[in-house]
């Protein structure tokens, strides 16, 4: 019986996770299938031959090196930008007391409610002004900081003894000092949580790139990826092969830094409701 | 010392002064809009209330609606149950040495990109050469067009959201399941209790601030669910897919304001979808203490 019932849990696990896995599978093998072997029955998940044309095709014909290069340089400054303010604001939240702080606090947590489609219109009507349409800046400036992130950056930085700050200021530190060099320090395992979840989140935003993006060599990877499909054509093999080249980096994340921190990090990002 | 006081309002400033920017005036400036009839760029015709009264005789926009929550009950009654099903599965403690090349496998769809998820599923529901219609052959059951017929619209969206997210919601289940000790359990067994009964009177009143979090989430998901229509639905369409079979709430948002370009329109919309929202994070706030979870 003990054992039937762990033969039952154990496959029917199995077959969730064959189930999670088979779409990414076969995305791969389609994107070393021509065209027509992707249109052909029975379905096969072993390419005839090892087709390399799709992924020369994709850095042929769309610039799909570039847009590799925008993705993961907007994402990596707005990480940078990320960390940094919200680990400033966080530490302001948590560290101190001023008089506006329960005022402040409360009206950032206001914000998390309000969904970012209210709005849309107005933000790209204001990057038109800006002459931020078509640029980094519309992406990177208004991402360049998140409630969520002085939210998560403050409940963590308030276990911080208060009194390791009081004598690094007895010792004539600045404000600002004791902020780099001893909370910043004394954080890097939230902040590795928040530059995760920031990094994944830019690397996979669609909307708002979507939006103000319009030419292709200033596109990120999810926008470019849409312009392989247009109303008279859609380039299976080239979108499959350009889908598995831009989910690599989120793979090695997610092997490097394992699940552990991504589940924290989402646990905790659970709370902020 | 006189810095000191001015210390935290510089270290709180940046987030404040760009939300200002970014956030607080175009929401208000979207409030503003949705008052006036404006198309493209140019200045408009001062409305009222007339955006939200035409918006509720709009059959499109009715439709959206009717979409949204649509997808968000499916969610809830079909995507939820599997993923406490897996929860408790995960929870299990004979499979304690695999569990985290389980979790981290459910977890993998969650953060791959939604346009990469969407263009993997295009393979999916393939009428002709699609995983899906595949299976079902294999099986002698009926197969169905899946991403050409309006009704199949949203079923497909819930089909492809259980691949999506049944997994996390599995996580947010197992780290409630975890936080109620066993001994209850064992103390339910002992008066006589079997396994279900010790499920549905203990095990599950207790993981009610976790499901009430999920609820609420996968609700506000499907208001935001933008990128798989787009993709799976077309982008000629903006998303809405044939006979609107896949317009969503946010879609109809981008339409209107992006491809028909009527701000105003566009504005009273994003303005609804606000109001909703703020409502059931309020419930969410209300029902749900924080730190019940985790």
């Amino acid at each position: 019986m003990k054992n039937l019932n762990k033969l039952v849990i154990f496959l029917s696990l199995a077959i969730g996770v064959l189930i999670t896995f088979l779409p990414f599978f076969y995305m791969i093998v389609c994107s070393f299938k021509t065209n027509a072997e992707i249109y052909t029955l029975p379905i096969s998940f072993i390419p005839k031959r090892f087709y390399l044309e799709n992924y020369h095709r994709l850095f042929r014909e769309i610039p799909f090196a570039r847009q590799y290069f925008n993705s993961t340089f907007i994402a990596s400054i707005q990480t940078v930008l990320n960390i940094f303010l919200a680990s400033l604001g966080g530490f302001g939240f948590a560290k101190y007391n001023f008089k506006l702080k329960d005022f402040l606090f409360i009206f950032l947590l206001v914000t998390m409610m309000i969904p970012s489609q209210v709005g849309l219109v107005p933000l790209f009507l204001m990057m038109n002004w800006f002459k931020w349409i078509d640029t980094y800046w519309a992406i990177i400036v208004p991402g360049a900081v998140s409630a969520f992130g002085i939210f998560f950056m403050r409940s963590s930085m308030m276990s911080i003894p208060d009194e390791i700050l009081d004598s690094a200021r007895i010792d004539g530190a600045s404000e600002f000092a004791i902020y780099s060099k001893i909370v910043l320090p004394m954080s890097t395992a939230s902040i590795g949580i928040l530059a995760i979840l920031t990094f994944t989140g830019s690397w996979n935003n669609f909307m708002w790139p979507l939006i103000v993006l319009s030419s292709d060599t200033k596109m990120t990877l999810p926008v470019g990826l849409t312009t392989l499909m247009n109303l008279y054509k859609i380039e299976y093999g080239m979108l499959m092969a350009g889908s598995f080249l831009s989910t690599i980096p989120i793979l090695i994340l997610l092997v490097l830094v394992g699940q552990k921190a991504f589940i924290r990090g989402i646990t905790i990002g659970a709370l902020k409701g | 010392m006189k810095f000191q006081k001015v210390a935290p309002y510089l270290f709180v400033s940046p987030f404040f002064i760009l939300y200002a920017i970014f956030g607080l005036y175009p929401t208000i400036y979207a409030l503003y809009l949705s008052f006036f009839d404006i198309t493209g760029l140019g200045r408009g015709e001062f409305v009222k209330f007339g955006n939200y009264i035409s918006l509720f005789s709009d059959t499109r926009f009715i439709k959206a609606l009717w979409n949204t929550t649509y997808y968000a009950v499916g969610s809830i009654f079909i995507i939820l149950p599997i993923a406490l099903i897996l929860a408790i599965l995960l929870n299990s403690k004979y499979i304690e040495r695999l569990k985290g090349f389980f979790t981290t496998s459910f977890y993998l769809p969650l953060i791959t990109s939604a346009i990469v998820v969407a263009i993997m599923f295009t393979l999916v529901f393939d009428t002709e050469y699609g995983l899906l219609n595949a299976l079902l052959r294999s099986f002698k059951l009926p197969t169905y067009r899946w991403l050409q017929e309006p009704r199949f619209g949203i079923p497909t969206l819930i089909i492809l959201g259980i691949w999506r997210y049944a997994g996390i919601n599995a996580l947010y289940f197992l780290s409630g399941l975890q936080s109620i000790s066993e001994e209850l359990q064992d103390a339910a067994r002992i008066d006589g209790a079997n396994k279900w009964q010790s499920f549905w009177y203990v095990t599950f009143p207790l993981l009610r601030p976790v499901t009430l979090f999920v609820v609420v989430q996968a609700i506000i998901g499907s208001y935001n669910l933008f990128a798989e229509p787009f993709i799976l639905a077309g982008q000629g369409s903006g998303g809405a897919g044939a006979g609107d079979g896949m317009l969503m709430m946010t879609a109809y948002l981008y339409i209107n304001g992006f491809r028909f370009l009527r701000m105003g329109y566009a504005s009273a919309i994003g303005f609804i979808l606000m109001i909703i929202i703020f409502i059931l994070t309020l419930l969410q706030l209300k029902f749900f203490r924080m730190g019940e979870i985790g």
